[in-house]
């Protein structure tokens, strides 16, 4: 039938540039090419840089100045875009075009209710008095799933969830019927069980009206399971294009190939992740060495004894009114949780956004008190009832890894600084000579060069970020570090190689390592034992194998079942 | 020829509009000469010997009747303007900048520890700012220094009377500081290095001084420039209603309050002049101020 008709989307031999301050030109995408046929979703994947996005933008005549269409063409409907107007003749965005945007917080307006931002491109667009262009938003929410249609019409955005406002941006994405959707990364700001719900409808939407939908992600998972055709990108080029079972089965790109490799899987534990490119190999595992000894030293390797126990513990947030003396809220984040730590072990807390995993991660890490319960380590009580008087010590032996190795570095101290000062702190070197040696040799440790120290955060990229924030950690000589979504924000190759470090300091230095996180491979990959979190209490807590082998509680079930992994098109490939 | 070619590199690196340079260049001018008044004024009005009363109420040179010796005319006492201006100029920006000093500090702080703690501290902290700022600034200048006067013996008012100036206006102005500290300490202290520095357990005082302040310091330092005018305004004003520095040791506002006295009689450079110099030192620093609390601005920042 495409023969028949024009593609919904053709891009061909697309260069777009950016003209830089300096006169010269970044090139952000490069000899392009895809077509998007009527009911096909067409999957952009790359790491964060590739140009993905930049491609979306141009399509939707959004590219931010003083980005340009340098060559290339973009047909919408066989209608050609003009560059210079960034719209093609008679295609309009918002009525032949629908956008969806990552994040559902953002992309709707706070002031306006679901019904006045769904009709007003409708009213604009398609000239439907109010009464129709009501009944079409109806129509609409019932169609993208939300349920009492007629009560959320006059809902304001905050009082829906993160699930249900994506569905209205995707309501108001389609209100005006458009051939093409452009989807940037629709699912990333969304809690597994939501995205498995928002990927089916987009897969529905293709299948039942015909939408060619260009789906711009990162994750390797989304695109397997609901992808027809995928095009990999890197640097802004075109690395590989095809079906996607033929892709992810079958790579022939190198690139696409270490990309598709470095997805961390949730079927089977690997020992390390691939990687592309691995640096600093010979001196980190001096360093290491170096580490060990010392740590040897100070009679703290591990035993495999409990070393963190948490007992029946409860967090309550109360929210107070605005007004003196009115009544606040309570919410229970952590409600009676009880685990306990191996020494030498990496221990995994999981479960979706809200369930209370980073609470915990802040009680552990003192940065919390708690309502009840408490937490020790090796026997001293850290956090909670009877806590001992001199924490000092204690806190040492518990250090952390953030998310966001953006925010997790001060941006106006040198790496020296930052990196010296809980070495100093501790008095864990004698000069200041020593306490940069020791510096050194952290950051040999993570992988990076020693001159490292000299220069300012900002100079790293966030992969690099996060090894320095793990040095930082590593300086206070800890027993214990609680890494809370370590690799999250990063790039799937950043990730493998983030987490093969971690996994390497583990083996070198018999470090504990509590890890917090919401991707279930992750922690399949990372972890000896992992526990399952919802709504601030424990449903599961077995060891990695069991629990993903024979999960036993329902909820730890349905969790699996619905990460989208690459596990569909490998098990088409095992049947072919 | 190099020093022309180099000189537009620097101005489009600064990116500031050609208003923005000149008022720039106008102010460090201005508080360039208030600075080196001892050394480029012709007399020195402070020193009672080198005036002398025959001289009184003579006109600026450019005038008809005019001295060539007193390029601005002279004052009631006899005073060369001129001189008097630059000396004024001095204690002026002076005392304004001393205001700033102390409003500035005593602001970071509390606002650093009302941001930081929040809860029972920030309410106590916020309150009082509040109340404060509830008052009128010149009211509340006018009542410390009426205060300071009551305490302090007679012959001891006209010595600090500084002080008691710096006193009066920063009482005022570190409100500002300390609400605009407070936010961006919220900010900053949500942010995951300041909880690496609450884990690896560093007191809060370090964390305060050495990890947050230094990333809440630029609005500080653009509300300084605004605030520097603000202050020079107030402390004119308290001057000219004679609560501010004394005849014998004039700044702009007491040399406008002399002035004031002989307008009417025609002799009108005695105000004028003064007068027009402290609007050009307030307009220049203002334009400066507003272009740097723009540039800071990241919501109004212009995508160029």
């Amino acid at each position: 039938m495409s023969t028949l008709q024009p593609p919904v989307l053709a891009i061909d031999d697309l260069r777009v540039e950016y003209p830089l301050a300096d006169g010269s030109v970044f090139t952000a995408v490069e000899r392009a090419s895809l077509v998007i046929h009527t009911g096909e979703i067409h999957a952009l994947v790359g790491e964060s840089g590739a140009g993905k996005t930049t491609i979306g933008n141009a399509v939707m005549g959004l590219l931010e100045k003083p980005g340009r269409i340098a060559s290339g063409t973009i047909h919408i409907g066989g209608k050609p875009l003009d560059p210079n107007k960034g719209s093609a003749e008679g295609v309009v965005l918002g009525r032949d075009v629908g956008a969806v945007f990552q994040d559902p917080m953002t992309s709707l307006n706070p002031l306006f209710t679901v019904e006045s931002q769904l009709t007003e491109t409708m009213r604009a667009h398609l000239k439907l008095d109010r009464a129709a262009a009501r009944a079409r938003a109806l129509q609409l929410l019932k169609d993208v799933g939300i349920p009492e249609p007629q009560r959320r019409l006059k809902a304001y955005p905050h009082q829906l969830s993160g699930g249900q406002r994506q569905r209205v941006v995707i309501a108001s994405a389609l209100s005006c019927d458009p051939k093409l959707v452009v989807a940037d990364e629709p699912t990333t700001a969304l809690d597994v069980s939501v995205q498995a719900q928002i990927l089916r409808l987009l897969r529905d939407l293709a299948d039942q009206r015909g939408i060619g939908i260009l789906l711009v992600t990162h994750n390797m998972g989304v695109v397997a399971q609901i992808a027809d055709r995928v095009t990999i990108m890197h640097r802004g080029m075109v690395v590989e294009t095809g079906p996607t079972a033929e892709v992810l089965r079958h790579p022939r790109a190198p690139y696409a190939k270490a990309l598709i490799g470095a997805v961390p899987r949730i079927d089977a534990r690997l020992e390390r992740f691939p990687v592309i490119g691995e640096e600093g190999k010979g001196r980190a595992a001096e360093a290491r060495a170096v580490l060990r000894s010392k740590a040897e030293r100070t009679g703290a390797i591990a035993d495999g004894g409990p070393i963190l126990s948490v007992e029946n513990l409860q967090v309550e947030y109360t929210t107070r009114g605005v007004l003196p003396g009115s009544k606040g809220h309570r919410f229970r984040a952590v409600d009676g949780v009880s685990f306990s730590v191996n020494s030498g072990e990496v221990f995994g807390l999981v479960g979706e956004s809200g369930c209370g995993k980073t609470t915990i991660a802040n009680v552990v890490s003192g940065l919390l008190k708690p309502t009840a319960g408490r937490v020790t380590y090796r026997g001293h009580t850290i956090a909670g009832e009877g806590m001992v008087r001199c924490v000092g010590p204690l806190r040492q032996a518990i250090q952390m890894i953030f998310q966001d190795p953006y925010s997790s570095l001060n941006s106006r101290m040198r790496i020296g600084t930052i990196l010296a000062e809980p070495i100093l702190f501790y008095r864990l070197a004698s000069s200041k000579a020593e306490a940069a040696a020791d510096v050194a040799r952290m950051i040999e440790a993570v992988g990076l060069e020693a001159d490292a120290a000299q220069r300012f955060p900002h100079a790293f990229s966030g992969g690099q970020r996060q090894r320095l924030s793990i040095a930082r950690a590593l300086g206070a000589r800890p027993k214990l570090i609680v890494c809370d979504e370590p690799t999250s924000s990063l790039d799937v190759s950043v990730q493998a190689q983030i987490l093969n470090l971690l996994k390497d300091l583990r083996d070198a230095t018999g470090l504990t390592l509590l890890l917090i996180s919401h991707d279930l491979a992750v922690v399949r990959q990372m972890c000896d034992r992992v526990a399952v979190m919802r709504n601030g209490k424990l449903v599961e807590e077995a060891s990695a194998e069991t629990l993903f082998s024979t999960p036993q509680h329902p909820y730890t079930r349905e969790l699996l079942s619905l990460v989208p992994t690459l596990d569909r098109i490998r098990g088409e490939a095992q049947a072919a | 020829m190099k020093t022309l070619t180099a000189s537009p590199g620097l101005i489009t690196r600064i990116g500031a509009p050609i208003s923005v340079m000149v008022a720039g260049v106008v102010a460090l001018v201005m508080v360039a000469c208030a600075l080196l008044a001892s050394r480029i004024a012709p007399y020195d009005p402070t020193d009672l010997a080198s005036f002398d009363l025959i001289n009184a109420e003579l006109p600026p040179a450019f005038s008809a009747d005019g001295d060539p010796r007193f390029l601005l005319g002279t004052d009631n006492q006899g005073r060369d303007l001129l001189s008097a201006m630059l000396y004024g100029a001095r204690v002026s920006i002076a005392i304004g900048g001393g205001a700033v000093l102390v409003a500035a500090t005593i602001g970071v702080f509390l606002g650093l520890l009302a941001g930081y703690y929040g809860g029972k501290v920030d309410a106590v902290i916020m309150r009082v700012a509040d109340v404060i700022l509830s008052f009128p600034t010149i009211l509340l200048a006018l009542l410390v220094s009426g205060i300071a006067r009551a305490v302090l013996p007679g012959a001891a008012t006209a010595e600090w009377a500084p002080v008691i100036l710096i006193c009066a206006i920063a009482i005022h102005e570190w409100v500002q500081y300390a609400r605009t500290v407070r936010a961006a300490t919220m900010v900053e202290t949500a942010k995951e290095y300041v909880r690496a520095g609450k884990v690896i357990g560093l007191p809060s005082r370090r964390i305060m001084l050495r990890h947050i302040l230094p990333n809440v310091m630029s609005p500080v330092l653009v509300i300084s420039t605004i605030n520097l005018a603000a202050a020079v305004l107030t402390e004119a004003t308290l001057s000219f209603l004679g609560v501010g520095m004394p005849p014998t040791y004039p700044s702009l506002g007491t040399l406008i309050r002399i002035g004031n006295e002989f307008v009417f009689s025609g002799i009108w450079w005695i105000a004028l002049f003064p007068a027009l110099a402290l609007v050009i030192l307030v307009v220049a620093v203002n334009l400066v101020g507003d272009w740097l609390r723009d540039r800071f601005n990241p919501k109004l920042r212009v995508k160029r």
